[in-house]
């Protein structure tokens, strides 16, 4: 479904800020794959999943959604087949318009816009529909600006709006590292949802090992540019955090620097 | 009474500045672009209509052609700015520098007549309670129209993108295609109102739109600061910017009539712009309470 192929990605080549994000990357995802990605930081995890979504272009490689070779398409025209939740709440949606304006944008990714009137009647049942899964309430408050409400609520109305229109592939980008834990849990729980409702195909990062043990089907951990461990199926449930940190140390040589993928 | 008198007129070319503001809203507000082209194309629709009337051409004719004229303007700057990466104030910068050039070219010297008397025109300050009616109907009928396509499918993916490009992209919304087209709409409603400021006042002049942006800014904020407790809605939002254009050409008409230095006037527009413009951030620097206030502030219940 996801094929990348011998992916580099150098940033800041020929000066002293040289970073080689990505190193000869190769993964292949097939249909209804769940793939939990970790690693420490600046190993690469959140540059690969914008390598997917083409917030720019990588020095080599390819890189293929159903066979069709996406490598070189501008970053709008892959949203046609790609649902994306950032980091930071605020990233994933529009602040000065109202949640049903958002969600009518959200509707229409990667169809051509016309001189249609953006929302109608008919829509704003749908849209309270959608919101209800949410649990929050939000399904009354559709003239509501996006501004007024809360990270995690935006953050769960970005979810909403990145599997509204079924994507080819989801990609969640430490969507939940910026919430604090209750809302955390939340916004994982309702992701687990609409992946499985939908049977989306999805790339979820985390800093989290328990998360990336206990989501997906399949784990893959990245160090230095590279995927470094690739396990699924029954490995992967039988993973505990302990064996994710020894595997670690064994193939990359070091110990796991990074505290608060232990913590939580 | 002269200051009464001069009302109508005042009301009048005020209009003629609040539809330039709205251009400046659709770039300074929606797109949130500081857009300087404005001070170019504003002069470039006067020069381009006084030319044409004057030349024979019927006056909604040219006055079209004017606003076609404001679109290349903004296309222009739409360019630097997306295809060549210049900042947005910058690349405006360079495109009313070349406009500079582009209108004495228009006009052949630094300013022409357009006399009311020998053209037929829509708008002219001798007949100021008519051109006030002609000039009421144009806000109505813009106003209108920009509120119908702002609510279209591709309106909101321009109001998205200055709103959040990052996430504008995400949703497949063509970003850079949107500027341009937000540059090329506010430009050509600026060159609209060039062209009626020229019919008005019955000339164009290559120093017509020297300081325009500031004007247009100062009608936006004037604008917002009167009808925003009223209401978020866009039609009253862009008819507060049309009041605002009004309200800033009143308080210019009283400050001459009061007996100001009127080389003083441009500086006294830029102070108050400046000041207005330093107010919301001082609330927030001074005023405000800390972000992150009380604990289960990112609850989802919040």
């Amino acid at each position: 479904m996801l094929k990348i192929e011998n992916v580099t990605k150098i940033f800041n080549p020929g000066t002293v800020n040289e970073k080689t994000a990505l190193d000869n990357v190769s993964l292949e995802l097939d249909d209804g794959d769940f793939v939990t990605v970790i690693g420490s930081n600046g190993a690469g995890k959140s540059t690969l999943l914008n390598a997917v979504a083409g917030a720019f272009f990588v020095d080599s490689g390819y890189i293929y959604i159903d066979d069709k070779d996406i490598t070189r398409l501008p970053e709008y025209k892959r949203a046609e087949f790609i649902g994306r939740v950032f980091q930071d709440p605020m990233t994933g949606t529009a602040a000065d318009m109202w949640i049903e304006e958002n969600l009518s944008l959200a509707m229409l990714r990667g169809q051509r816009r016309g001189l249609r009137w953006a929302i109608h009647k008919s829509d704003r049942e749908l849209y309270r529909i959608h919101l209800a899964q949410l649990g929050l309430g939000l399904e009354d408050r559709l003239t509501t600006k996006v501004g007024l409400l809360s990270g995690g609520q935006r953050q769960a109305l970005t979810l909403l709006m990145a599997v509204l229109k079924q994507p080819r592939l989801l990609l969640l980008d430490e969507h939940t590292a910026a919430l604090d834990p209750k809302t955390a849990a939340k916004v994982l729980e309702l992701s687990d949802k609409f992946i499985s409702e939908g049977g989306l195909t999805a790339m979820m990062v985390t800093h989290n090992m328990k998360d990336a043990i206990a989501h997906g089907n399949r784990l893959i951990m990245m160090n230095e540019g590279k995927i470094i461990l690739d396990v699924s199926g029954k490995d992967k449930s039988d993973l505990t955090v302990d064996m994710l940190i020894e595997m670690f140390a064994k193939a990359s040589g070091r110990e796991f620097a990074n505290d608060s993928a232990l913590l939580g | 009474m002269g200051l009464l008198n001069a009302l109508p007129g005042a009301v009048a070319q005020g209009m003629i500045w609040g539809i330039m503001a709205i251009g400046v809203y659709i770039t300074y507000k929606i797109l949130d672009l500081a857009d300087l082209t404005v001070d170019g194309s504003i002069c470039t629709g006067a020069a381009v209509c006084t030319m044409l009337v004057t030349g024979g051409m019927n006056v909604w004719l040219a006055m079209l052609l004017a606003m076609l004229a404001g679109m290349a303007a903004g296309f222009v700057t739409g360019l630097l700015h997306t295809k060549m990466g210049i900042p947005a104030i910058l690349a405006g910068i360079l495109t009313q520098l070349m406009l500079w050039s582009v209108n004495l070219k228009i006009m052949g010297k630094a300013n022409q007549a357009l006399p009311a008397s020998s053209y037929r025109v829509v708008v002219t300050q001798l007949h100021k309670t008519e051109s006030l009616i002609i000039l009421l109907a144009f806000c109505i009928v813009l106003i209108v129209l920009l509120y119908l396509f702002f609510g279209t499918e591709y309106g909101a993916s321009v109001r998205a993108t200055g709103c959040n490009p990052r996430m504008s992209s995400a949703l497949g919304i063509n970003v850079e295609r949107n500027k341009i087209f937000g540059l090329m709409l506010s430009n050509g409603i600026v060159a609209l109102a060039g062209s009626l400021l020229a019919q008005y006042s019955g000339k164009s002049d290559i120093n017509d739109g020297r300081g325009a942006i500031v004007i247009g800014l100062a009608a936006v904020i004037i604008g917002e600061a009167v009808v925003s407790r009223i209401s978020s809605n866009f039609i009253v939002r862009l008819s507060g910017v049309v009041l605002g254009g009004v309200i800033y050409y009143i308080i210019y008409q009283t400050v001459i009539y009061l007996g100001l230095d009127t080389d003083l006037l441009k500086m006294l527009s830029a102070v108050v712009v400046a000041i207005f413009l330093a107010v919301p951030y001082w609330k927030k620097k001074y005023f405000s309470k800390p972000a992150r206030a009380k604990k289960g502030e990112d609850s989802l219940n919040a």
